[in-house]
């Protein structure tokens, strides 16, 4: 497969271990930010080839996993109580809300669909004036452009059925809440790719400098991430604090200008909880007032409250790297993807959920 | 093929609850064409249950079908219903012989949509060498159905050569792949409401009964196990031996084929190609002294042409199925939760 298959090669990923291993003199620790990274580490069982002194730990990009509970419980309310046709991601419904999921909710009767994209709902909500559609918009700057749109067409189309519920968050303020946190422990990041093919990468050179810490943009496949790994440990052993593109032939410095521009026409950047975590501020995106109409917090104007997390869950630990899944008391025991504590068990691209399903420590 | 058996000239276009009654509406369904599509001399009986003669080991299977849609490239629910069947029974080590068809349709499905759901079963009995002798047909009312669901259940006579148990799963027997993983699985998905996407990737059911007969004939009692990895893909398949006969076993992830637009498609989808569902192929475990014959064996007949070992049993990490990756690493292949979700991004 072309652009694939070059990225999967073994020798190629062999030869990036023994680099990395020959110029690793001590121990490093680093992050890789995205879900999708941490999926395709322990996929490809990376973990168990890298060096010992090589810790990679696995951050919050994981949109699923950082999704407030209150929110689910509202998509689940909105499901059941208001009657609307609640359309998300795959892996949303999974994610448990205080009392049920939407998996949960489908099951009682509610209208919830999986869709691939938000401009789905809205042919849905074209072909059925009479409901109401919502889209759960989650996830980081990688969906946001095509939720943004799915508001652009709607309101284009003068549809007045469609509105998103919205929880995007952004990965920069999410680096540096974890920097922030005097337990970390992270040398240096494996900047997320898919997000930068958007946003380009410009936010980053400030945060590699405040803290003094090497960013690499990587990507996906075996062979990226390894070489991503190998350039992070490169910059460290050398004292050097520098942003570098290792996914070159998909992220451009600047992104993609078009899909920003629509983000920017209809999102502006806001403070935001992350399950877990809590507030970060300046770290979400939330709907301009000119698309209030398309508002499904304002449209449906319920109040959930909130809930307490479960206090044996770690996911706030875990997602911004200070504890690994199988440190968790309750790891594989009480929480497990069948009954999950806390969220980064159940999509998989959490990080509990790619230890268990992948990981040889899951079962040992 | 359908033009071979047009529909007959009907009263009704659809399906409507009385057709499910008993009465005279049920009567003039199954005389529409029912019966005579689906002849044979014991179904012509016409009697509560059909009497029949087997002699000696038999193996008996049952399996449902719900699903959505109906229709799906290449193929259809009716196909899949006989085929279902007919491959659990060659999974037995048996020669299917005699079916039940049982239908509950949903009020209002078309005639011509039923029809051509029967028109597949047909065609997809004498493939595979069955026979329909007792079926039953209910209706239920809008809404409380999706089409049409079929339960197929199947008697066959087992091999005198074949010995399929879990019991003679050995450490170092080799795991065989008669084909590409994921292809009906994606298939279906490419035509799901919500999630189409362009693709000539189509379903590869088909009856496996005679490849496994050929295989038994061949290889007979060194043919350990044979399972089709329907629902829960390979992963749940090998999941469940492993569990069973506290064994361990190893995946080598290069030589699991698969087919490059299914790999694509799956990429796109988020899916893990080991958990999506499949019809048309079967795992077998082997006396690892015979395996390559029996691949190259396989690889002659059209049910196997992509044919692989792709793993064996250990002794080592027993209950557990571990994939060496094609990059050289290891990971444990778990049972699947639930059905797989498409990931976000």
């Amino acid at each position: 497969m072309k652009y694939l298959s070059e990225y999967r090669n073994p020798e190629v990923v062999v030869q990036y271990l023994d680099k990395i291993a020959k110029i690793a003199t001590q121990k490093w620790t680093i992050m890789e930010v995205c879900g999708g990274q941490t999926h395709s580490l322990v996929k490809n069982g990376l973990l168990n080839l890298l060096p010992e002194n090589v810790q990679m730990v696995h951050g919050p990009g994981c949109p699923v996993c950082v999704t407030p509970l209150h929110l689910i419980d509202k998509a689940v309310y909105l499901a059941e109580e208001k009657g609307v046709i609640l359309c998300s991601f795959g892996d949303m419904l999974r994610v448990p809300g205080s009392k049920k999921s939407l998996l949960e909710a489908k099951a009682s009767g509610a209208d919830v669909r999986i869709l691939y994209s938000p401009l789905e709902a809205v042919k849905l909500a074209k072909e059925n004036p009479q409901k109401e559609i919502v889209f759960f918009a989650v996830g980081f700057e990688t969906t946001a452009p095509a939720n943004a749109l799915s508001v652009i067409h709607a309101q284009r189309e003068g549809l007045k059925n469609y509105s998103i519920l919205t929880s995007h968050v952004l990965v920069p303020p999410a680096i540096e809440a974890v920097m922030n946190d005097d337990a970390t422990a992270i040398q240096g990041f494996l900047a997320a790719g898919h997000v930068c093919t958007i946003m380009g990468i410009d936010d980053y050179y400030p945060i590699s400098k405040k803290y003094h810490i090497p960013m690499i943009v990587t990507g996906f496949e075996p062979v990226d991430l390894v070489q991503g790994i190998y350039m992070t440990i490169r910059q460290l052993e050398e004292g050097k604090a520098e942003v570098e593109n290792q996914y070159g032939r998909v992220v451009k410095p600047e992104g993609n200008p078009e899909a920003r521009k629509v983000i920017e026409t209809v999102f502006k950047i806001c403070d935001r909880e992350w399950r877990g975590i809590g507030v970060i501020p300046n770290s979400g995106y939330e709907l301009r007032p000119e698309f209030a109409d398309f508002d499904a917090n304002i449209k449906f104007d319920v109040k959930i409250d909130k809930v307490e997390e479960s206090k044996e869950c770690i996911a706030g630990l875990v997602l911004k790297g200070i504890k690994k899944p199988y440190e968790c008391s309750q790891f594989g025991k009480k929480c497990t993807p069948t009954s999950p504590l806390g969220a980064p068990m159940v999509s998989s691209e959490g990080a509990c959920a790619a230890y268990y399903h992948f990981s040889q420590i899951a079962n040992n | 093929m359908q033009l071979q058996c047009p529909m007959p000239k009907v009263d009704f276009e659809m399906i409507t609850l009385g057709h499910g009654s008993g009465g005279l509406l049920t009567n003039k369904l199954l005389a529409s064409g029912v019966f005579d599509l689906l002849k044979n001399d014991l179904l012509d009986e016409r009697h509560d249950g059909a009497f029949i003669n087997l002699q000696g080991k038999t193996a008996f299977s049952t399996d449902s079908f719900v699903i959505s849609p109906i229709f799906f490239p290449n193929s259809n629910i009716g196909e899949l219903a006989v085929n279902g069947t007919v491959n659990d029974l060659a999974m037995c080590g048996a020669i299917p012989r005699y079916l039940s068809l049982s239908f509950i349709l949903e009020e209002g499905l078309s005639m011509q949509e039923f029809w051509e759901v029967l028109v597949s079963i047909k065609f997809a009995c004498e493939k595979a060498g069955v026979c329909v002798v007792t079926g039953d047909t209910k209706v239920v009312e809008k809404g409380k159905g999706d089409k049409i669901f079929i339960n197929t259940s199947g008697i066959g006579t087992v091999h005198p050569q074949a010995n399929i148990s879990l019991k003679n799963v050995n450490a170092e027997d080799s795991l065989v792949i008669s084909g590409n993983v994921a292809t009906h699985g994606i298939a279906i998905m490419s035509v799901r409401e919500g999630l189409q996407f362009d693709t000539d990737i189509q379903s590869d059911t088909q009856a496996l009964n005679s490849a496994v007969l050929t295989l038994i004939e061949k290889f007979g009692n060194d043919v350990h196990l044979l399972k089709d990895p329907t629902r829960g893909g390979v992963a749940a398949v090998l999941n469940e031996i492993a569990r069973d006969t506290h064994l361990g076993i190893d995946l080598f992830q290069k030589n699991i084929p698969i087919d490059e637009q299914v790999e694509g498609a799956c990429e796109i989808l988020g899916l893990d190609p080991l958990y999506v569902a499949n019809e048309g192929i079967f795992l077998s475990i082997v006396n690892s002294e015979i395996a390559e014959d029996y691949v190259q064996l396989l690889r002659t007949l059209p049910e196997g042409k992509n044919a692989q070992i792709i793993g064996k049993i250990v002794d080592a990490h027993p209950k557990q199925v571990i994939l060496q990756s094609s990059i050289g690493g290891k990971r444990v292949v778990n049972m699947p939760v639930g059905e797989q979700l498409p990931r976000i991004c």
